[in-house]
């Protein structure tokens, strides 16, 4: 099965994506975006550096379902966060900067979908990452609490992501 | 793809809604991208736009066409999808290069840009 489908989350999102392209159901596209998704599963195996599948897929989809549901909520709170401060600037004190976030991540698939939550959240801007340290480095547009913001990005978010990439 | 028939009052209401909210949170952005003081603030506000703005626009397609022609329309999902994985890009290029130029270059003089008008 491995040796035949290496990627199988990879397969189902590359049909889906295909079907969604073409907006139809039809057995021909099926079978074709089946087959496109198929053969780019065998390139992307070449490509992956790791040079191996990952365990438990089914497991780790139900994992980006949980993460993708707190991503949402935590983009709409800050979209109204952002929004407030743009309105309504100088009522009260803000301060923006910099916050150095340790974080225990390595996987380079796991640090992009971290970057795409980070840039995908107003009020925070992902500004680097030192990979000897293992330091990541933010803009936080209002930064009041910054234990409670390392809080938020280790405990839900990197622990969800080693769950899914690890 | 016809569109003859007119949508119910239900999913005019619907749709009607969660345009200007997706118009109005991408405007609050742009607002933002003009009263924020400091080049690093400012990235920070067109997020607005390209997240739950555009967001409300994509729902809010979904749900007019799906009406409109009788069967569920998704393919607005897809720019959704490459949206979330193509603005880091631009955004964390952008972002290194302010950096940049403020540890190294021109305006090093401290972290914050001299003043607004260059970006």
């Amino acid at each position: 099965m491995r040796r035949w489908l290496p990627f199988p989350l990879l397969w189902l999102s590359l049909t889906t994506l295909w079907l969604l392209l073409n907006q139809t159901l039809s057995v021909g596209h099926l079978l074709l975006g089946a087959l496109i998704a198929w053969v780019v599963c065998h390139v992307y195996r070449r490509l992956d550096a790791r040079r191996g599948t990952r365990s438990r897929p089914w497991r780790r989809a139900g994992a980006a379902v949980r993460l993708f549901a707190d991503v949402a909520v935590d983009i709409a709170r800050s979209n109204a966060g952002v929004a407030r401060i743009v309105l309504d600037p100088g009522t009260r004190a803000r301060t923006a900067g910099f916050l150095d976030v340790p974080i225990d991540l390595h996987d380079p698939l796991a640090l992009a979908t971290l970057a795409c939550i980070v840039t995908a959240t107003p009020g925070t801007a992902w500004a680097g990452y030192d990979a000897d340290r293992c330091v990541l480095t933010l803009h936080i547009l209002d930064l009041i609490d910054e234990a409670a913001w390392i809080q938020v990005i280790k405990d839900r978010y990197e622990t969800r992501l080693r769950e899914i990439f690890e | 793809m016809t569109q003859a028939t007119e949508p119910s009052l239900a999913v005019a209401v619907v749709t009607a809604v969660l345009v200007l909210a997706g118009a109005t949170l991408t405007l609050i952005g742009a607002v933002g991208l003009l009263r924020l003081k400091t080049f690093y603030e400012r990235v920070h506000a067109p997020t607005m736009g390209s997240t739950l703005g555009s967001g409300c626009v994509l729902i809010a397609s979904i749900v007019l066409f799906s009406a409109l022609e009788s069967r569920p329309v998704l393919h607005e999902i897809a720019i959704g999808v490459f949206l979330t994985f193509t603005t880091p890009v631009t955004f964390m290029l952008l972002m290194r290069a302010a950096l940049q130029r403020d540890r190294f270059g021109e305006g090093a003089r401290g972290r914050e840009p001299p003043d607004g008008k260059d970006h």
